[in-house]
């Protein structure tokens, strides 16, 4: 007989502490599709993701039902498109961008992502008119996110790069100016991009990875706090041990239903990626974890330290759960999706500089972060660099999703709902990088690059 | 196949005998119940043999949860591959 405290535990995490899987991608490659007619590679686009996802919201349901566990999101990852543009010199790439997003429709997916360049060491054909079609692209659909991925800790960081997203950013933020400039917040700037996470905006199917793969990104804020709660006053070692074998857990339902989602579609398993991604609920949120561990608020010294153990103890316990972990895993802390961060900056203990600090060790960077809408793009820039320096010297992924809130200042509002909730808008360094970043170029590798 | 049925709510009459019936109508068989009283919560568990279920699973688990809603409660059906997934090593 399975232990009764098992299965009340189980039931106790999904109904009261928001245990969930947050989402099944499928990731396909486009590279079959390329063609050096944009109408015809479309059609081919639309066809292939059709006819490989087609399934993939009907078994997320399915499975949801068989095992009692919320499957949020349905999503599909593609090939980063300027790969399909680079065979199709000259063309509008935005159609690849309608393309998706009419497949998207089709299936019932809730995004697709993969409108995106790699360009850490330089541009292709194909890589610079695709960037500089993002704001459009984002303004004229509605489930299409996209990535760009500007340095690696081998390649360096790709300046030039970094120059033209900031224009890009504010660009998406003006072109959805009506929207609450949502264009921004399916946009993600990387280092160090994997090529296999799930989640949106950042999502794409790498290059390395196979024809067709299925990933799984699973949530659970709310199980690790309530478990820190129950732990009650107990020592470092020990919150780490309870956030461990919390973590295990829910990679383990993760697992479940990867394989499951693997053995119905017919397509191989991919990854579980055990990330900790809040949403806007009451009891789903990463900053609660952190105050629970005994801070007043989230942003308060002592912050850095609680989510490096908090990061730490997650992938640890996660590790063991699982046959195959990628993707980003570990504590997300995007400002806007969790409750504790929003009510933690309307407070004013939560500043940009501290949230720079917190990605040096969490498993993203600055994420769904409002600013003021006269932010000029060479700021944007400026704190692109910074995060991308910082994951290139420590060797992890880090990425920038800033929202520039048009016609905005610091202490005004945006809300979107959803999962991608709302929050203030909160004030940037104005002193000004422009010679900094209007020199270009590439910035080096640095010498942890080289391991061989 | 088995399964497990949860049922959490205010202890009432005929809480197990409502399940029962439901199970007994789709050919599930009952292999275990246990109950246990956690804080003032009534907690009943049930392991099910629904290899020979006669309805889909999805229509098994909306009818049980109908019936706990009935009652003021919250049934839970679910594949036992879960519990051994995620409680053991």
């Amino acid at each position: 007989m399975i232990n009764t405290g098992d299965i009340l535990e189980t039931i106790r995490m999904i109904d009261n502490d928001n245990l969930d899987v947050r989402t099944i991608t499928m990731g396909i490659s486009l590279l079959d599709c390329a063609d050096p007619d944009i109408r015809k590679a479309c059609d081919k686009i639309y066809d292939k993701v059709c006819r490989y996802a087609g399934d993939l919201v009907k078994t997320g349901e399915d499975i949801s039902k068989d095992y009692g566990i919320p499957i949020i999101h349905k999503r599909v990852s593609v090939t980063p498109i300027s790969m399909l543009a680079a065979a199709c010199p000259g063309s509008d790439p935005v159609r690849f961008a309608l393309a998706l997003d009419r497949a998207a429709k089709q299936i019932g997916v809730n995004f697709i992502g993969g409108y995106s360049a790699l360009v850490h060491k330089g541009f292709s054909p194909g890589d610079y008119a695709v960037i500089s079609s993002i704001p459009e692209a984002l303004s004229r659909t509605e489930y299409v996110c996209s990535s760009v991925n500007v340095g690696t800790t081998k390649a360096g960081i790709n300046m030039d790069a970094v120059e033209k997203m900031g224009h890009i950013v504010l660009g998406a933020a003006r072109a959805t100016a009506d929207r609450d400039c949502i264009g921004a917040a399916k946009l993600v700037v990387f280092c160090n991009a994997p090529e296999d996470n799930p989640f949106m905006a950042g999502a794409f199917h790498g290059p390395g990875e196979p024809d067709c793969e299925i990933n799984v990104g699973v949530s659970g804020p709310g199980v690790v706090r309530a478990a820190l709660a129950k732990a009650g006053d107990c020592d470092i070692s020990e919150v780490a041990d309870i956030i461990k074998k919390t973590a295990f857990k829910v990679t383990r339902m993760g697992q479940l239903v990867a394989r499951e989602a693997s053995r119905r579609l017919c397509v191989p398993f991919g990854i579980v990626d055990l990330s900790l991604a809040p949403t806007p609920a009451v009891g789903d949120s990463v900053a609660h974890i952190l105050e629970e561990m005994g801070l007043e608020s989230c942003g308060a010294h002592g912050t850095t330290a609680a989510l490096a153990l908090l990061n730490d103890a997650v992938k640890k316990g996660g590790v063991m759960a699982s046959s195959h972990v990628g993707g980003l895993s570990g504590a997300f802390i995007p400002v806007t999706e969790d409750a504790g961060m929003i009510d933690a900056a309307r407070r004013g203990s939560l500043s940009i500089t501290k949230l720079e600090a917190m990605t040096a060790v969490c498993s993203v960077g600055l994420d769904m972060i409002i600013i003021p809408g006269d932010v000029p793009p060479e700021i944007i820039s400026a704190i692109i660099a910074d995060e991308a320096a910082i994951g290139m010297v420590n060797s992890k992924t880090t990425a920038v999703r800033l929202i520039p809130a048009v016609g905005k200042k610091a202490g005004d509002e945006l809300q979107w709902g959803g999962l991608l909730g709302g929050g203030p808008v909160m004030e940037v360094n104005r002193f000004s990088p422009l010679k900094f970043i209007r020199r270009g170029g590439r910035l080096p590798a640095p010498i942890q690059g080289l391991k061989n | 196949m088995r399964a497990v049925i949860t049922v959490v709510g205010r202890d009432r009459v005929g809480i197990l005998a409502r399940v029962a019936t439901v199970c007994a109508d789709h050919q599930v068989n009952v292999l275990e119940v246990t109950q246990s009283i956690l804080q003032d919560l009534f907690a009943m568990i049930m392991l099910v043999d629904i290899s020979r279920c006669t309805v889909p699973f999805s229509r098994l688990s909306d009818e049980l949860s109908a019936a706990g809603s009935g009652m003021g409660l919250k049934i839970h059906v679910m594949h036992e591959e879960i519990f051994h997934s995620m409680h053991r090593i």
